[in-house]
């Protein structure tokens, strides 16, 4: 049957042909929801893929617009009774585009300079950020601001003390009777502003007999750079972890990112063949834990909690329940709904500083919905969205704290505040 | 003197008026991806005077319009013709009033259907025409093809549920018409705009009546060795005198795509057919009617029948039939949904003769349909850029039709007739009959400019069976 004609990869063409317009898809996609545009809705943004591929009309203005306005967030194949591989031809077609010129300015070069020479070097990444908290601490970083590019600002809020930035050891050995050996991925950023997260989630880890290995030489899992377009580079990251994890010989390899978490499972599609035994390894810790069986809590810690689903995890890995599952079972905790629990909270790696607007947008409605809840506590699995939502909450005034669904099972572990 | 563009942009703001080819491009279809044509712009207003303006310079252009609501018709409905304006309102998405005493709701005609019942749920309430699109599609859209649902079969088409309309007729004047109590004087003017696929004017609010949750609901699935035993099964409930909320039958092949989707139920892959019946009202009275439906189903050949043990379980049984078009995707990479009403006792016999058409002509056709209303959506599975499959799905679904005309049917039940149509409607209706439907919307719209080109044929001869007519010509071929 016909190949595709201009523009696009055929791979992109191929999985467009799972599409058969029925618009089921729409009412899911934030962005259609915030602009009412056909052009800016999943079904919109695959008829512009296929029309490019097939020739009738050019890969143009329009789709590179689109494709970067789009989120990412992957709640269109959550919605997609047909089996539409979204994410995947988005990365395609994002490359695509930045290869035909046609994002242009300084502000991709830069970034893409950053993604590639900054963010999968622990040193530099380290040193960057080092600067930055300085900056934060001296109260020049408007002035740090004027230097940086906004996408970098946008990744580094508030940069933690250095003793929460501590590398963790290569080995933690399980409590108890071992159930299981797993690698951990550290992450890029999470370490540096998270670095409390990846400490909570090693305990819990082992509290629930794994022994977990940390591999050294891992490195950035490549999300990013895909998503802003550089597959290629991804790619390169995704060989060398999947080298690196599978020397580490282990059952599982366990990530606290869903961004991350997804990224990973995406080698099977990003090197076909390779990638597969790597990605069919993935778990988030969730998952993971919730599979095996908590142990036992012994603290209790009272408030009600609204959960929220980071998109990589709902939609990119298709976890949704099990993280409920494990808050539930924390003494004291009361699980309330809010609406669009799944629905993508603006935050979308670099996006709420490429697309500011849309971002905030896409936000307020999260808020709307959070805010009605009225929560003591709000958990979500994914660094970018933990940021969001702070920002979120902080801006609207509201109590909650938000933290990560590991953080709260540490603490019924420990209960360090009580 | 300003462009049409020009003038729209300064009605409701350059961001929503969209101008560029590859913009329009998009707007070239709906849920029919036959026969596509590209509009000259896109507008997306706010509110009624938006759109009153937005009618009112277009006929001072001398362009006609379009309205569209989420494009999940399947007709053709929001089609543009050449040149037209298409004015989508998906931007005027607000509920403006619930009044539960009253169990009705003022809305505006972009509100998702779904969207509705979710946020009248507090109130005990929901609204009850459930097409299968109902996450996306808009109570605009529904008000235009008078959408059903599985939960027709009780609960009855669009029509039942709205009381009072606003409309923006074609000259730009906004009338009223219905009332909320549900009892207007003369004539029935709402009737006759629900079901009119936009031909006479833009629907802006509509006021629709809200139905209490009943009290109860369960759900049957029967497992049937082949879909006639299946349609023998609705046949003998419905005349048991009960009153179910809903029959639908899926057969083997849709069975198998929904499977393989994310919608998949746990349906056995081997079976011929499944039926779904729901059954609903006060809880005291459900155990008596699910053994009595159990017993019938039974009877007529059900290898097994499961009853949904909790909501949870429910809800994976609608899903399974709501998303049967879309898993048909898998099937191949396009889809083509047939919609035809029989009377209910012809059934097993016509379902054997569309089963014939399809192998005869060679195509994929699956079955997925509303059996308690008799509603057939034989589905086609083809790939558009096979010139001689495409000839044999169109000269199939040709056949079907004339087919259910033949048993005393007609040939829509909810999608409408749109541009999918048109020169289909002489196999129910002669020329006095067209005439009177006719006169009809020249009362409303009468220089066309509204929709042009729905519903009424357009040629003498039949061009369904001339793929360049339909555009595909300009898809490239292997
Ligand atoms: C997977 C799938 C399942 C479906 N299942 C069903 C089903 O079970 N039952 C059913 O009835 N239909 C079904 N449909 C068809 C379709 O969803 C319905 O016809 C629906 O009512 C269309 O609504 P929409 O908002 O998408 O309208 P559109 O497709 O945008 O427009 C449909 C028609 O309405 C007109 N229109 C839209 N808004 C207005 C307005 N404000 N004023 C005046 N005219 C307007 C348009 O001009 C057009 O003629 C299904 C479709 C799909 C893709
Ligand atoms: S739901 Fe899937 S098949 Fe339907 S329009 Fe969206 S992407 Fe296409
Ligand atoms: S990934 Fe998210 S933003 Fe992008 S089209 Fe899908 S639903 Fe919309």
């Amino acid at each position: 049957m016909a190949e595709p004609v201009t523009g696009l990869p055929s791979q992109v063409y191929t999985r467009s042909l799972a599409c058969v317009h029925c618009g089921l898809c729409l009412s899911a996609c934030p962005t259609y929801r915030v602009t009412g545009r056909e052009t800016s809705s999943p079904r919109g943004r695959i008829y512009l893929m296929r029309g490019v591929a097939e020739g009738r009309i050019e890969l143009g203005e329009l789709l590179a617009e689109e494709a970067y306005l789009c989120l990412g967030c992957r709640a269109c194949e959550t919605a997609c009774p047909s089996g539409v591989e979204f994410g995947a031809m988005l990365e395609e077609t994002r490359a695509a585009v930045d290869e035909a010129g046609l994002r242009g300015g300084l502000q991709p070069r830069l970034e893409r300079m950053i993604l590639r020479q900054v963010v999968p070097h622990r040193r530099r990444l380290r040193l960057l950020i080092g600067l930055l908290a300085l900056a934060q601490r001296t109260r020049i970083d408007r002035v740090a601001s004027l230097l940086l590019p906004r996408s970098l600002r946008a990744l580094l809020p508030e940069i933690p003390a250095r003793a929460d930035r501590r590398q963790p050891p290569e080995r933690i050995p399980a409590e108890g009777e071992q159930r299981g050996r797993v690698a951990f991925l550290t992450g890029c950023v999470m370490p540096e502003i998270f670095g409390s997260v990846n400490a909570a989630t090693l305990r819990v880890l082992s509290r629930n007999g794994f022994e977990v290995v940390v591999p050294r030489d891992q490195t950035c899992c490549g999300a990013l750079q895909a998503h802003a377009g550089d597959l290629d580079f991804a790619r390169g990251l995704a060989r060398r972890n999947a080298a690196v994890f599978e020397a580490a010989g282990v059952d599982a390899i366990v990530v606290n990112s869903a961004g991350c978490g997804a990224a990973m499972r995406s080698a099977e599609h990003w090197i076909p063949g390779e990638g597969a035994s790597y990605a069919g390894k993935v778990r988030d810790v969730c998952e993971l834990l919730d599979e095996v069986g908590l142990r036992p809590l012994t603290h209790s810690i009272q408030g009600r909690l609204c959960y929220d689903d980071p998109c990589h995890l709902i939609h990119g890995q298709g976890v949704s329940a099990a993280p409920r599952r494990l808050l539930e079972q924390i003494d004291g905790i009361e699980l309330v709904p809010h609406a669009d629990a799944s629905s993508c909270c603006g935050a979308a790696g670099t996006y709420n500083l490429t697309h500011r607007e849309m971002s905030q947008q896409v936000l307020e409605r999260k808020m709307d919905a959070l805010a009605a809840a009225d929560p003591d506590l709000i958990a979500t699995g994914n660094p970018g969205c933990l940021m969001q939502l702070r920002a979120g909450v902080r801006l609207r005034g509201m109590r909650a704290r938000v933290v990560h669904p590991v953080e709260l099972l540490d603490q019924a572990y420990q209960n360090p505040h009580g | 003197m300003p462009s049409l563009v020009e003038r729209l942009r300064s009605i409701v703001g350059d961001e929503a008026c969209l101008a560029r080819a590859e913009e329009l491009f998009v707007y070239e279809c709906d849920g029919l991806t036959l026969d596509p044509v590209r509009p000259s712009a896109v507008v997306l207003p706010r509110d009624t005077e938006q759109v009153a303006s937005v009618v009112r310079a277009c006929r001072e252009f001398g362009q006609p319009f379009v309205p569209r609501g989420a494009g999940t018709g399947l007709s053709g409905g929001a089609h543009p013709t050449p040149g037209a304006v298409i004015v989508e309102c998906s931007r005027m998405d607000r509920i403006l009033e619930v009044d539960a005493g009253n169990r009705i709701a003022r809305v505006q005609p972009g509100v998702v259907n779904a969207d509705l019942s979710v946020a009248v749920a507090t109130h005990g309430l929901f609204y009850a025409p459930d097409p299968s699109s109902q996450m996306a599609c808009t109570i605009g859209g529904n008000v235009a093809e008078n959408a059903g649902g599985p939960h027709t079969l009780k609960y009855g088409t669009t029509t039942n549920h709205v009381l009072a309309l606003e409309l923006v007729l074609p000259d730009g004047a906004v009338s009223r018409l219905g009332s909320a109590t549900g009892f207007a004087p003369g004539y029935d003017l709402v009737g006759a705009v629900v079901g009119s696929e936009g031909t006479l004017g833009i629907v802006t609010e509509v006021t629709v009546r809200l139905t209490p949750i009943p009290e109860g609901v369960e759900t049957l699935l029967g497992i049937f060795p082949d879909v006639v035993s299946a349609c023998r099964a609705v046949g003998r409930v419905i005349r048991s005198g009960l009153v179910p909320a809903a029959l639908e039958i899926l057969d083997q092949r849709t069975i198998r795509a929904v499977e393989d989707s994310v919608y998949a139920a746990g349906l056995p892959r081997d079976a011929g057919a499944v039926l779904v019946a729901e059954l609903d009202g006060a809880a005291c009275a459900l155990p008596a009617q699910v053994e009595k439906v159990r017993a019938i189903i039974g009877e007529e050949g059900a290898s097994e029948v499961r009853v949904a043990r909790d909501e949870q379980e429910r809800a994976l049984f609608w899903k399974a039939r709501k998303g049967a078009f879309g898993a048909m995707g898998r099937l191949a990479p396009d889809l083509y949904v047939h919609d035809a009403v029989v009377p209910r006792a012809v059934l097993p016999e016509i379902l054997a003769t569309v089963c014939e058409i399809g192998d005869r002509h060679g195509v994929t056709l699956s079955n997925v349909f509303h059996a308690g209303d008799g509603n057939l959506h034989p589905n086609i599975s083809f790939d558009r850029r096979d010139p001689d499959e495409l000839r044999r799905v169109i000269a199939a679904g040709t056949e079907i039709l004339e087919a259910c005309v033949r048993v005393g049917g007609v040939i829509t039940g909810e999608h409408g007739i749109g541009t999918e149509k048109r020169d289909f409607i002489g196999l129910v209706f002669n020329e006095a009959d067209l005439d009177a439907m006719k006169r009809v919307r020249d009362a409303f719209n009468p220089d066309g400019v509204c929709n042009p080109g729905k519903i009424f044929p357009t040629t003498r001869f039949c061009v369904e069976s001339n793929p360049k007519a339909r555009g595909y010509d300009r898809v490239p071929l292997a």
